[in-house]
């Protein structure tokens, strides 16, 4: 039976008290006030590349040739034309006889993108799916959705051995319901009235998808082990427990004052806090909400022993956080908040997209070179080998970096080099198994960097050139989770 | 095997411009000045020059790329000229051509000159490189900078020799001291100010461990040398000085992208000083050499550049700049007249600025700075980053 085979998931290290988004505009309108803190992405994240950290999270141990399709879901992609999917193939370094596909223009496009997973593979077009959600949403200082939102991505693969837990059905409720909004060229979201939303979508939509799922598998509420719904107001999700007769030991937690709520990936994100902590026979549904719900069951199977404890899922990243405590880097990390660049910051070189066509593996997929005659592994690939006892010509083979660790050769903190979250700060990589290159460094300070500490590859947006609307991918280093 | 350039040519003529942020002159200002001065000094006729050598390397920021700016500049009857550039060694480029022209017997004189004019772009610091490294290298190199670049050498230098950055800095700090010492008697150098050790210290991070003072002055200025066949430099003048060896060496992509070097010295420079020694036939350079101007666009370069070319032992270039070996009154003064550091660092200029320090300090002409009778003095030219760069090393005497 198809169903999820395995889970990954991405919470940017950056976390915010709300009371210091409170502290600086909540004098706009009091009613803002929410308590917790909120993943903030760094100023070189957005959905693409939290969608390529949580599906890196996922494919931990699994083979990626038998990957046939990637499917990513976000309302805030950098392009309106260019696909996302296509980038985090070539990020995948995957193969390119696959299906790629963007899901997007409403929150639940995250579990749309799930249920054409899995119809992809009960139709037998693909044997198995990635698929990643991820939303990097600004809210206008001052709103609510300021307070509300957060920043995440999920991932997982759909397929049809292996399965950990079982998608038994679905059921989607699909409204014309305009709750927000964001129109063509419009910077932030737009919402009616929060009565109306909660009244005549959230507190209906939710509980007539989760009745209709239930309904369908002829299973009570009893029978659930766990239901994840996104929290919207605090007081509401409480309430649709109670109409749903659900104990709430078996609400999934929100995770709003963790994380917040994070759009297209909050339902995939509840998932696999749930499949963490479930046990073989539990069954979860997920809801996801907007314009109508989506809501899944799945029926966890023996199989998820086999990977628990191997991802980083939602706990570890939980635990790898970092406080950011000023209010105007989080919202010049977004460009809410025009900054002094300077001239020098101001400088930007074309991006030659033959160069980037021609370069694609190296650049989005961090694929070197290894030498077949001495083994020598060497980044940006080579065609005459590098080792200087060697020099071999022509005789290399590909050789993925992305996925290797390394230690930090040496390092430097520049404040004279433009950046979003000075100093930026940079070195070498000596990457185990062989090869040497330098490499921005981020999410880190100056305090926390040693020589020889162990870092890893993450994917990240290394610049963006508004004028001509390109933004630029590349990899830097960041410390190991452990 | 090939007998190299030693004593087959002469400088006959040197000119320079004072260095600092020249708001009031354009590179082909400064390119007439520095000739004036070189040609009067050689006191030949113009008309005597037979080729060119032009060094410019940001030439974007300024006049342009080609020889032509400098060949209009000088109204230069239809010479043959070359424009050469290799990062911040493009001087000494241009002194090699001329006087690999000369030796190869194709010309008897030439003129070899080096112009950067810098402070046209706006903001501190050399021109930003985003546009400059190449349509794939800027999808995949750091945003860096020069001081960034040095700086990572300075964190390994550190940790292999477990030297406590403050310790380091200290170390390096005195390295800066001395050439803001010599840069107070040079009245053509861009920063004639004594500092001390508590201001360089405090000095604001550019990249660390590199404070302000560790850095190099950014400047606009330009500098030139008349060579000639060695066997008729005496018809012009009684005191030529000779070149005894001008090497480079150029990185592999080894340091950057294999793991062997371990980042705490120059393998180009080291490469290029024994080349150099080889070829002038010195082989204790500690006693030989009289007075070095290096490529100190940071102090951390300065320092593993005694260890590059054999002066000080690895590890322990430290104790001997804390003994002053390296001062105006020590065993071999470097940067006499106040290096990058002081004198200031326009790119195409500095090698043959450097040039210009050891051939007045040999002929006797180095006024409130002039050291005690030199015999054969070094310079040392580097471009690019530790891990990627070229090194240009040229041995000079009588």
């Amino acid at each position: 039976m198809v169903g999820i085979t395995s889970y990954g998931a991405y919470i940017p290290r950056y976390r915010m008290d709300r009371s210091i988004v409170y502290k600086a505009m909540g004098w706009l309108n009091p009613a803002t006030f929410m308590r917790g803190e909120k993943a903030v992405a760094n100023f070189d994240e957005d959905s693409v590349t939290m969608g390529v950290a949580a599906g890196i999270d996922c494919m931990t141990g699994i083979n990626r040739d038998e990957i046939g399709a990637v499917y990513f879901a976000t309302t805030t992609s950098p392009y309106k034309e260019r696909q996302v999917a296509e980038i985090i193939a070539t990020a995948f370094d995957l193969s390119s006889d696959i299906r790629t596909a963007d899901f997007g223009a409403s929150l639940k496009a995250g579990t749309t993108a799930l249920l054409s997973a899995r119809d992809a593979v009960k139709a037998g077009s693909a044997k198995n799916v990635i698929l990643c959600a991820s939303d990097c949403r600004v809210g206008k200082p001052g709103s609510a959705q300021e307070e509300i939102f957060g920043d995440a991505g999920a991932s997982l693969i759909i397929g049809d051995s292996g399965v950990i837990a079982t998608l038994e059905d679905s059921c989607s409720v699909s409204y014309d319901f305009i709750d927000h909004w964001k129109g063509d060229g419009q910077e932030f979201d737009r919402q009616w009235e929060d009565r109306f939303i909660r009244d005549v979508g959230y507190k209906k939509f939710i509980p007539e998808a989760i009745s209709g799922v239930l309904k369908k598998c002829g299973l009570e509420t009893k029978d659930v082990a766990k239901v994840a719904y996104p929290c919207l107001y605090a007081g509401d999700h409480k309430v649709i427990a109670k109409k749903l007769g659900l104990d709430p030991a078996q609400v999934q937690d929100p995770m709003i004052d963790k994380v917040g709520y994070t759009g297209t990936s909050n339902p995939l994100l509840l998932l696999v806090a749930a499949l963490e902590d479930a046990k073989p026979g539990d069954n979860i549904v997920i809801v996801s909400f907007g314009n109508g719900s989506d809501a899944l069951l799945f029926k966890v199977t023996d199989e998820i022993e086999k990977i628990r404890g191997n991802r980083r899922g939602v706990k570890k990243h939980l635990d790898a956080r970092r406080e950011l405590m000023s209010y105007n880097k989080a919202i010049s990390f977004r460009d809410t908040l025009p900054i002094e660049k300077g001239i020098r910051g101001e400088i930007m070189a074309t991006t030659a997209l033959s160069e980037l066509w021609r370069s694609r593996k190296q650049v989005l997929g961090l694929c070197g070179s290894k030498c077949k005659s001495c083994g020598t592994p060497q980044f940006p690939p080579q065609r005459i080998c590098v080792n200087p006892d060697c020099l071999a010509m022509d005789q290399m083979e590909d050789y993925r970096f992305s996925d290797k660790r390394g230690a930090l050769f040496t390092y430097t903190a520049d404040n004279l080099a433009y950046s979003t979250n000075p100093p930026a700060i940079y070195g070498f990589n000596n990457f185990e198994g062989g090869g040497r290159f330098w490499f921005d460094m981020t999410d880190v300070d100056l305090e926390s960097v040693k020589v020889d500490m162990p870092v890893e590859m993450s994917f990240r947006r290394k610049y963006v050139d508004e004028e001509k609307g390109i933004h630029g991918y590349f990899w830097k280093m960041v410390p190991v989770i452990d | 095997m090939a007998e190299g350039i030693k004593d087959k040519v002469a400088i006959i003529g040197m000119g320079c411009t004072k260095f600092g942020e020249r708001w009031d002159m354009g590179s082909e200002d400064l390119i007439v000045d520095a000739f004036k001065e070189c040609i009067e000094d050689a006191g030949i006729d113009r008309k005597e020059i037979q080729a060119a050598w032009y060094g410019s390397c940001f030439d974007e920021v300024n006049v342009g790329k080609a020889a032509t700016p400098l060949s209009i500049a000088l109204k230069l009857p239809f010479l043959p000229v070359t424009r050469v550039e290799n990062f911040c060694a493009t001087g000494s480029e241009a002194l090699r051509g001329a006087a690999y022209a000369v030796a190869s017997g194709a010309y008897d004189i030439c003129l070899a000159l080096g112009c950067e004019k810098l402070k046209d772009t706006g903001y501190g610091g050399l021109p930003e490189m985003a546009n400059l490294m190449g349509t794939k290298n800027r999808l995949i190199m750091p945003g860096m900078t020069a001081p960034g670049g040095f700086a990572m050498m300075a964190t390994r230098y550190f940790a292999k020799y477990g030297i406590d950055p403050d310790e380091g800095k200290k170390i390096m700090a005195r390295v800066s001291q001395k050439s803001h010492a010599n840069g107070v008697k040079n009245p053509k150098a861009h920063l004639r100010a004594e500092v001390t050790e508590e201001q360089i210290l405090k000095a604001p991070m550019i990249a660390w461990p590199l404070g302000l003072f560790d850095c190099c002055g950014v400047s606009d200025g330009a500098a030139a040398a008349i060579v000639c066949r060695a066997d008729m430099a005496k018809n012009f003048r009684p005191d030529p000085v000779r070149i005894k060896a001008l090497q480079i060496a150029i990185s592999s992509g080894e340091e950057m992208m294999y793991t062997k070097w371990d980042g705490s010295y120059v393998e180009t420079g080291t490469r290029c000083g024994a080349r150099a020694y080889e070829e002038a036939g010195i082989k204790n350079p500690r006693e030989e050499i009289s007075l070095m101007e290096v490529h100190d666009c940071f102090s951390i370069t300065e320092l593993v550049t005694y260890e590059d070319l054999q002066i000080s032992p690895r590890g322990k270039a430290g104790d001997d700049v804390r003994d002053g070996f390296f001062d105006l009154d020590g065993k071999i003064p470097c940067q006499p007249d106040g290096g990058l550091k002081c004198f200031g660092h326009p790119i195409g200029a500095s090698g043959l600025r450097m040039m210009y320090e050891v051939y007045k300090q040999i002929q006797g002409k180095a006024g409130d700075r002039q050291i005690k009778d030199p015999k054969v003095g070094l310079t040392h030219n580097m471009g690019g980053f530790p891990a990627m760069n070229l090194i240009s090393v040229c041995i000079a005497g009588l």
